[in-house]
């Protein structure tokens, strides 16, 4: 299968920052790439770069085997975009929007139109086609954005972070929507801070931190690659926390980890769920009183923090904004 | 299809979007109204009955000067307008479209240029109340609007220039606002230029605002002919002056504005 996406080494200063640092990424065809990173990480400037909106100083990229400098213009014609902020036009009409935007991908009059009207059917806003952007739910207008990315049936789609700053329900909406995107053949570029989002929409996760990508695999690579399940249980009283750790010693793979504060122990285990009754059994024998006990995989959470040293959604760093 | 047509097709949808905004939210342009006609009359009735002019009525002096300010500071919604799609990522959108990339500015200059049509179509009536004529012929009032609005164009693309540069609508505003109020008023729109001081004269004599209001007062028949304009070549040869003036900034800013839309990344 041919490569939708080829990046490799892109180079973009702004200034003394690094906002792309020799970022290399592969995305066959037909696949959703997840692109995770925290805000800074140089998701956006990725994305910029893609899709022709912005120059780079170092490396080379191709998109449906187009060249995003010397084709750029070619290029655009076979993608879509939709971006972080919602880029529909307030005093417009949904219907007027899309039917806009076909125009400028050159249409024709008709096609536009039938095209805008398909879309507004797809996207679930036909009673709104005709209302001012203005007045529609932050759901609506995100709907409309991706709806305006696929005009022209794009064979490569971004979407750089479409579900942030939506509530949940317009969030599992959005995803619904992405998968029967996907189902249809498109290939997907998708940035995104929430671990969740890439966990469920994502074949493949590229990591990335300081612009570059720091790992990559599907999510259950990258949760092996952090390690295996771990035990993780929450004790009635504090001083139960020691003789926890001692029975459970046993199970333990490698070094376990407590929390005396909130009486929270870890374990890291191999074993599945046979180990959970052992535990119990062990902790029933010690007579220690436990709230709360489960096994669990890692989350691309932990994924995270273990590849970046900190968590997926720390505070935005200058470099996303300022650059 | 041939790029420079294409470019104009693309623009024609541009300036569509930007005029069904103006319909929609037409505060813009009443304000952008509202305000010449208060010009009108607060020179008509306050300054005129204190300035002098020579061989003339005031309120017939006045008129080209208000018509001229009044284009060029119409001609700041170039970048208003601009900076306000770029904070909302809609010139993302735009340069993510196979579009040409003179188009979105081809739409906006032409739509700004359309909203200035409207403003002088209402002054001209407000001018017409407090007394003021037109002595010369249809064709020749028509070329003076006609030179006023291609001065207002050109301007319009040294916004564009600004506005897709500074990214805040507000900025902008204020920007220009300082810029083209003293460039309106040490001019002869308001006053005759001859009793300024040395540096401030010459500096009128030279605004290509005084060519502009010179040229559509001429083609308006507003000038005395027994007090001619101050010798100096723009001032002599105004309609000419005029449409070099136009055509120079035109030349400079155009391909500013694109090289700076080519390079527009909002934050």
């Amino acid at each position: 299968m041919a490569d939708a996406i080829v990046a490799e080494g892109l180079v973009k200063r702004y200034g003394s920052v690094v906002a792309l640092d020799g970022l290399d990424l592969v995305v066959p065809e037909g696949s959703i790439m997840g692109l995770l990173g925290p805000n800074g990480a140089g998701k956006t400037t990725a994305v910029r770069v893609l899709t022709t909106l912005l120059e780079f100083d170092a490396g080379r990229a191709a998109v449906a085997g187009l060249d995003v400098v010397r084709d750029a213009r070619e290029l655009r014609r076979r993608i879509g975009l939709s971006g972080q902020y919602a880029a529909v036009d307030e005093t417009l009409t949904g219907f007027e929007n899309l039917d806009m935007v076909g125009r400028l991908y050159h249409l024709g009059r008709q096609p536009s139109r039938e095209r805008a009207r398909e879309l507004l059917e797809r996207f679930d806003l036909v009673d709104a086609a005709d209302r001012q952007v203005k007045g529609y739910s932050g759901g609506m207008r995100r709907r409309l954005d991706l709806a305006a990315a696929l005009v022209a049936k794009p064979v490569v789609l971004f979407l750089d972070e479409p579900t942030t700053g939506l509530d949940p329900r317009s969030r599992l909406g959005m995803w619904d929507v992405i998968e029967e995107l996907v189902a249809g053949g498109t290939t997907v570029l998708l940035t995104t801070q929430y671990l969740e989002e890439a966990d469920r929409l994502a074949d493949q996760i590229a990591v990335i931190d300081h612009g570059q990508v720091i790992a990559e695999g599907t999510s259950d690579e990258l949760k092996a690659q952090v390690g295996g399940e771990r035990l993780e249980l929450t004790v009635g009283s504090s001083r139960d926390v020691a003789s926890t750790r001692s029975a459970l010693a046993p199970l333990a793979i490698a070094e376990i980890s407590v929390d005396e504060r909130s009486n929270h122990v870890v374990v890291p285990v191999s074993g599945g769920a046979d180990l959970l009754v052992e535990a119990v059994r062990l902790l029933d024998g010690e007579s220690i009183k436990v709230l709360d006990i489960g096994l669990r995989r890692p989350t691309l959470d932990d994924v995270f923090l273990t590849l970046t040293g900190h968590a997926a959604q720390d505070g935005q760093t200058d470099e996303e904004r300022g650059a | 299809m041939n790029g420079f047509v294409e470019a104009l097709a693309d623009g024609a949808v541009v300036a569509k979007r930007n005029l069904i905004k103006v319909k929609r939210v037409p505060d813009l342009i009443v304000f952008a109204t509202l305000s010449p006609i208060m010009f009108v009359l607060l020179f008509a009735y306050v300054f005129g009955s204190a300035i002098e002019i020579p061989g003339m009525n005031y309120r017939e002096f006045l008129m080209a000067g208000i018509f001229a300010q009044t284009v060029v500071f119409g001609a700041t919604i170039t970048g208003t307008g601009l900076a306000e799609d770029m904070q909302k990522g809609i010139i993302d959108r735009f340069r993510s479209l196979p579009m040409a990339r003179s188009a979105v500015l081809i739409g906006r200059t032409t739509s700004d240029l359309l909203n200035n049509v409207i403003v002088i179509v209402v002054m001209s009536v407000t001018g017409l109340i407090v007394g003021w004529r037109i002595h010369s012929s249809f064709l020749e009032a028509l070329a003076g609007f006609g030179v006023m609005l291609l001065f207002a164009y050109a301007i319009s693309w040294g916004m564009a220039v600004v506005g897709l540069a500074v990214r805040s609508p507000e900025v902008v505003n204020n920007a220009s606002f300082i810029v083209i109020f003293p460039l309106t008023f040490i001019a002869n729109t308001f006053v005759g230029t001859t009793n300024l001081p040395g540096p401030l004269k010459a500096f009128a004599e030279w605004n290509p605002i005084s060519a502009v209001t010179q040229a559509a007062r001429e083609l308006f028949g507003n000038t005395n002919p027994q007090f001619p304009a101050p010798d100096v070549w723009p001032l002599q040869h105004p309609v000419l002056a005029s449409v070099l003036w136009s055509l120079v900034i035109l030349a400079v800013f155009i391909p500013l504005a694109i090289r700076q839309y080519r390079k527009a990344v909002s934050r």
